[in-house]
């Protein structure tokens, strides 16, 4: 088994966490995991990215050339990331974006991750429900092992966000599980 | 052994440096190396150390230069522009048989270049980069795990030989988080001594001095007679390869580094699905060079492809290993571009094809 | 009646007693050595001092001093200095510096080094030219002075003025103790030697960065008898460059 999924979006929502809270709990489930980040000026206000590898075997490479997943929140990384995606593979948008994806031959989920995260208060957490949602799609991570790698990820100052996060999380389940039915 | 932890290179060589028994650490802050630099900062101080922010790479080394003098274990980091700064401080520690870790993460070059990684420094690692005969041990990581093993047991060796390790890094490895499994901490007061130090005189009748003047020619040459001696023990002592798939290989790929990785990926993907008979063989010490044993496994083979992300450096090493008995080929990518394992792939089964018994050129 | 014989002068052990320096006749950085060697025996450090050689006319101090020694890269001495004093905070650390080390090509250095208040003394030897390299123009060089760079005299519309190092550290915060002395006559002697004193006094209460500038003979290169060469240093160097106690540890006198 493999996995391997880009996160992409703004400087600032959260991608760099979503990867690594994916790369963390894949540790900690026993996979062979990387989680490798864009760097320098792309960080600066622009677009940031993170590759990230869940695997049976050692990683090979810590770059991610064709994702089986692009978890994409903004139109650059769509447009930059969107071809790269394997045949068969998925691609999961904020809803109002999808329009922008050409391709046929991936999956498509656009998801209001930004409208689910604002009626908790707080437009942080979208990167949560997008998490949640890619674990509806892919349920080999536990709670238990997304819970602990929330805890190491985010800031200890933060930890009071922790139930928000996981309930960004349930949303971005339900989400999909909608959108699949 | 401790537990798995998902760690950054450049945060599991700082924490493996503090476990090595390293406790000062002068640097100046550079992409993409910066989160060494302020783990340090963060660490140091807590752990019985010193962590000072230099004025420029020029004084870091300097201020390496005068601790590494004084008997400390001793580090900094930089990225490539900053290297080049610190070449006249790493002449004099070799002249004056200083140890210390340097670690470059390099960024493509040449100028003020670029952010991304690359492998463009090699010839300035390997070949001595600043003025003088001289050479640095080079080690050349290609995961976290093992730059934190590396940097660790970097220590021992620049003690051993009195002899600065350059630690030759890129940002795919100092900033992608893997799981590493830290070596045990070491006390600095368990560390053997050091007698040469200038530590102040105390009893001694005769005052230590650490120094690279020699005034006399037939003193500098007597120097760098011991130097060159040395050099030939590390040779013989410190040369470091890992090879895959390399039993019976047709072919052999030559990489070190995060190239190394890509390149793996790529021979696996030819083995599986083309079958492919491709090895690869990765060079750990890039000073000293693993000439004899990558001339070893080169001869059995038809052909040698190196993949460096640069525009071919370490391919000079390769050719003076192989020495012409089977064609040698090269591919690269710098400035920051980093080859796709696609790329990597197109150019194997190019020189594949090349090579072919009906292709090759004969080897007179 | 019997004579006891007391003696009357001793040399320091802080400098070997078996070596004639390579300095030129005349020239006052021997005098300089002796002034910090006899300024180290008499605090009773000698042991526990660490001392930083640079590159200049006295690359080659850690041949006469009697102490444990570095020979700095050109201009680093107070990078190496810092370095060393890290490792070893209870020992006695020295930079001796030349003019063009400190203020040209290792300005950066001593400005960071004094600005981090690094708890070390440096001996700042101004004798306005470059000595080893056989005189050219050195940052101190006085507008007007004839060096093998300035052939026609310092011209500042060409090569600007020269840096008073004693008072350009004195606008930093971090300096405990700046002064200026001069080696041009006994009694300038022994107020440098005070001088010293009080700077690596100042390193031994911990209170951070010592320095003492000392105007200095250069008799070969000014192209001047030893003695006129005292008298230059009296003559043109002391007025530009003014003598005296700059900044001093709160309680000192
Ligand atoms: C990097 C470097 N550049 C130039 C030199 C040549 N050099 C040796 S001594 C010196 C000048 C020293 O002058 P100063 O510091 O005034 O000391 P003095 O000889 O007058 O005592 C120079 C330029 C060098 N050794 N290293
Ligand atoms: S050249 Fe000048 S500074 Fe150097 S030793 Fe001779 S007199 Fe002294």
């Amino acid at each position: 088994m493999e996995r391997t999924l880009i996160v992409a979006g703004f400087g600032g929502q959260g991608v760099l966490s979503l990867g690594m809270v994916i790369a963390r709990a894949g540790m900690s489930e026993g996979y062979e995991v990387s989680w490798l980040p864009s760097y320098g000026p792309e960080q600066r206000g622009g677009t940031a990215n993170c590759h990230v590898i869940l695997s049976d075997e050692p990683v090979a490479c810590p770059l991610v050339g064709h994702p089986q997943t692009l978890i994409a929140f903004n139109l650059p990384s769509l447009e930059k990331f969107a071809q790269r995606v394997v045949p068969g593979g998925e691609i999961l948008v904020e809803s109002g974006l999808e329009a922008a994806v050409t391709r046929e031959d991936v999956r498509l989920y656009a998801l209001p991750a930004l409208e689910e995260a604002n009626r908790f208060g707080d437009t942080r957490v979208a990167n949560m429900v997008m998490l949640g949602a890619w674990l509806e799609l892919h349920p080999i991570l536990g709670d238990e092992a997304i819970e602990d790698a929330l805890r190491r990820v985010i800031s200890k100052r933060h930890h009071d966000l922790l139930p928000l996060d996981l309930e960004a999380i349930r949303a971005g389940r339900r989400l999909m599980a909608m959108a699949r039915a | 052994m401790g537990e798995r932890e998902l760690m950054k290179g450049n945060e599991a060589m700082a924490e493996a440096a503090i476990r090595a028994g390293c406790r000062y650490f002068f640097g100046y802050p550079i992409t993409p190396q910066s989160e060494l630099l302020e783990y340090m900062a963060r660490h140091l101080a807590g752990r019985g150390g010193v962590f000072l922010q230099a004025e420029s790479e020029v004084s870091a080394i300097n201020m390496v230069y005068g601790a590494a003098g004084a008997g400390a274990r001793v580090m900094t980091a930089t990225s490539s522009p900053g290297f080049s700064l610190m070449q006249e401080g790493l002449s004099y520690m070799a002249g004056a048989e200083l140890p210390a870790v340097v670690v470059n993460v390099v960024r493509g070059g040449p100028g003020l270049g670029g952010l991304q990684p690359a492998q463009s420094d090699y010839f300035q690692a390997t070949k001595g980069g600043g003025h003088g005969d001289y050479r640095l041990i080079v080690l050349a990581p290609s995961s976290p795990q093992e730059a934190a093993d590396l940097v660790y047991e970097a220590f021992d060796v620049a003690d051993r030989y009195r002899n600065v390790v350059l630690i030759l890094a890129d940002s795919i490895l100092a900033q992608a988080m893997e799981p590493v499994e830290l070596p045990p901490a070491r006390d600095p007061a368990s560390l053997p001594a050091k007698p040469w130090a200038t530590v102040g005189r105390g009893e001694r009748a005769e005052p230590n001095l650490v120094n690279s003047l020699y005034l006399a020619a037939e003193d500098l040459w007597a120097l760098n007679q011991r130097l060159q001696a040395k050099y030939r023990r590390i040779e013989a002592e410190e040369t470091r390869w890992a090879e895959e798939w390399t039993e019976e290989a047709d072919w052999l790929v030559v990489a070190y580094g995060s190239m190394a990785r890509i390149a793996l990926a790529a021979i696996r993907q030819l083995r599986r699905e083309e079958g492919l008979r491709v090895g690869l063989f990765r060079p750990i010490s890039l000073w000293p060079f693993p000439s004899r044993a990558l001339a070893r496994r080169a001869a059995g083979t038809r052909g040698v492809l190196t993949m460096e992300m640069s525009t071919g450096q370490m391919v000079e090493d390769v050719r003076l290993a192989v020495e012409g008995a089977v064609p040698v080929r090269f591919f690269g990518k710098t400035g920051g571009v980093v080859p796709e394992v696609e790329e990597a792939v197109e150019a194997i089964r190019r020189m594949v094809a090349e090579t072919e018994p009906r292709h090759a050129h004969p080897v007179r | 009646m019997s004579v006891t014989l007391r003696p009357v002068f001793e040399p320091t052990r802080g400098l070997r007693s078996d070596r004639v320096t390579h300095y030129c006749p005349g020239c006052t950085h021997g005098v300089a050595h002796r002034l910090v060697a006899e300024v180290l025996e008499e605090l009773g450090v000698l042991e526990r001092t660490v001392g930083v050689a640079s590159v200049g006319c006295s690359v080659l101090a850690y041949n006469y001093f009697l102490v444990d020694m570095q020979e700095a890269a050109h201009g680093r001495a107070p990078a190496v200095a810092t370095g060393i004093k890290r490792v070893l905070p209870d020992r006695v650390v020295f930079a001796y510096q030349g003019d063009g080390d400190l203020a040209a090509i290792g300005m950066a250095e001593i400005v960071h080094a004094a600005a981090r208040g690094e708890n070390i003394t440096v001996i700042f030897i101004n004798n306005a030219n470059y000595g080893m390299t056989s005189g050219q123009m050195a940052p101190t060089t006085l507008v007007g002075q004839r060096t093998t760079t300035t052939p026609l005299g310092r011209d500042p519309a060409q090569a600007g003025y020269p840096i008073r190092v004693a008072e350009l550290l004195d606008t930093l915060d971090g300096p405990a103790y700046i002064a200026r002395g001069s080696l041009h006559d006994t009694a300038h002697v022994l107020q440098a030697k005070r001088y010293i004193r009080k700077a690596f006094q100042a390193q031994l209460e911990g209170r951070g960065f010592s320095l003492v500038e000392l105007l200095s003979s250069c008799p070969t290169n000014w192209g001047l008898e030893p003695v006129e060469a005292l008298d230059f240093i009296r003559e043109r160097l002391v007025p530009h460059y003014p003598l005296g106690e700059l900044r001093k540890p709160e309680g000192v006198r």
